[in-house]
């Protein structure tokens, strides 16, 4: 019993108060597009894809070829650059110009 | 609801779903920005806030809020992480807050000690993310596209910075201070954050490590078990799950002091719309600002007869002097009454009674800080969508 206690604490005090729980997060789904499935699971490796969605429109693909560069150089995205250029056509081509219902 | 329709309160989905097991699916309650709309999601410790990013966790407070009080409830009180291994497991008999680098005695203190062997201190202060009301700008930056209600005041309670770099003693020759806290980024190559204050900056007694905000302890999203407070600066250096300070003889220059959070080095911190500054500096200290927290966009108020308008101004510590309102988009203007005084670093309140024919009006609010620091009538613009502080408009209608 003396052999068992410390680890009975030891559970208890990991489900204690200071333990914090997110909600569960829920898989955001990119609109379709030939690099849809490349782009959601290189992005979401490191960060939720509502990064991404919330961006603004129509900002012209440059606008995303930077955000990928920025990724790679800045924060050591570890994605090869064929890889890169695709990520970025396509997050142009579904973001990079103004959206069908007109928000921008 | 007047104050709720302030940013349109919708329901996308059923009641009965809102009794499903996770608040985080954005199927329940939305809210609508001008420029989006976002799922208002409940977490542990808070109420249903606008949730802009999931991992890591970015929540902005519903601006109705702002109209409760000059006080933001821990409860409402906006979030916001950089990295995504967050410390959700921290022991406090366990935890340890470490101060070393270039002083006479490295020093490790529990909670238990910060809160026995030194004095504490409260200030009443505004922590203001440097992107709050970046998805305004026009033309449109990247980044968090955040309405205004990534800022909060709050009452914090801790010990003076100072107090701990004197009895760890400073050496000569320091420059800077850098901060820490336990939250990690997900992969080895993004840069951890860290952010640097001036040493005279750190020892000026009203920078805080604080262990409770409105007298509870720090939510766990809000940086539990300290945080930096510093008083009249942009959020971005009230680093969150402090437990790691270190004095330095240099200039610090990681990633989140030398490339990012900069601001165009001119007076305006602006360059003309969609332009780039020649030259940049860390971002300090908070611009003023000012709301009608009273009515939301498209409110109806009672015509002929006298209306309240109140809201909130702040500044970067100057204090505010004054507060003038307009109902004829800036043709005249009124000086408001100022409300009670929590201090140069807090929400002042103001209010108005004003009487309106029918008819539509643009409200619109002035601060003027004691530096006579006041806000411009059109927006300055940055690439990186800092800094916000246009005068507000929010147009009612008076029937």
């Amino acid at each position: 019993m003396k052999l068992l206690l410390p680890c009975f604490l030891i559970a208890a005090s990991s489900a204690g108060a200071s333990a914090y729980r997110l909600p569960l997060e829920q898989p955001i789904t990119l609109p379709p597009g030939p690099d849809a499935e490349l782009t959601a699971a290189t992005c979401s490796a490191c960060h939720s894809l509502d990064y991404v969605t919330t961006q603004p429109r129509a900002k012209g693909a440059q606008f995303w070829t930077d955000s990928v560069t920025k990724m790679v150089k800045v924060y050591g995205a570890p994605i090869d650059p064929a890889d890169a250029n695709r990520i970025a056509a396509y997050l142009a081509a579904i973001y990079g110009t103004p959206s069908k219902n007109g928000r921008p | 609801m007047d104050i709720m329709n302030r940013r349109r309160l919708v329901t996308a989905m059923g009641a009965a779903l809102l009794s499903a097991p996770t608040w985080a699916r954005s199927g329940g309650q939305s809210l609508v920005l001008p420029f989006a709309k976002r799922p208002l999601v409940r977490y542990p410790q808070k109420r249903p806030l606008i949730r802009l990013t999931t991992r890591p966790p970015q929540l902005e407070t519903p601006f109705s809020v702002f109209g409760e009080g000059p006080i933001t409830p821990n409860d409402a009180f906006f979030v916001r992480y950089h990295l995504a291994d967050l410390p959700l497991d921290i022991d406090p008999q366990q935890f340890r807050l470490n101060l070393g680098g270039h002083v006479e005695k490295p020093l490790s203190f529990s909670l238990a000690d910060l809160k026995r062997d030194f004095p504490t201190q409260e200030i009443v202060a505004v922590n203001q993310c440097s992107g709050n009301g970046r998805g305004f700008f026009e033309p449109r930056v990247g980044g968090g596209q955040l309405g205004n209600g990534a800022m909060g005041n709050a009452r914090w309670r801790g010990v003076p910075l100072r107090a701990l770099l004197d009895r760890a003693g400073v050496r000569a020759g320091a420059r800077q201070v850098t901060f820490n806290g336990l939250d990690n980024p997900p992969t080895d190559g993004i840069p951890d954050f860290i952010k640097a204050l001036d040493i005279d900056h750190a020892r000026d007694g009203e920078v805080l490590v604080a262990w409770a905000m409105n007298g509870a302890d720090l939510p766990f999203l809000n940086g539990y078990p300290l945080r930096l407070v510093v008083p009249g600066h942009y959020g971005t250096y009230w680093v969150k799950h402090l437990n790691e300070i270190n004095v330095v003889d240099a200039l610090y220059d990681g990633y989140w002091m030398k490339t990012a959070y900069r601001i165009p080095d001119n007076d305006c911190a602006c360059v003309a719309p969609g332009g780039k500054p020649d030259k940049t500096r860390p971002i300090s200290r908070l611009n003023i600002r000012s709301f009608l927290t009273s009515h939301s966009p498209e409110a109806h108020i009672g015509s002929g007869r006298p209306v309240l308008l109140s809201g909130i101004a702040f500044d970067g510590g100057a204090g505010i002097a004054r507060v003038d309102v307009s109902t004829d988009k800036g043709r005249n203007w009124r000086e408001a009454t100022l409300g009670e005084d929590l201090g140069r670093y807090s929400f002042r309140p103001w209010q108005l009674r004003q009487s309106l024919p029918s008819g539509r009006y643009a409200i619109l609010v002035r601060a003027t800080s004691r530096s006579g620091e006041t806000q411009p009538l059109d927006p300055r613009w940055q690439p990186a969508g800092y800094m916000r502080n246009v005068v507000e408009t929010v147009e009612v209608i008076a029937s």
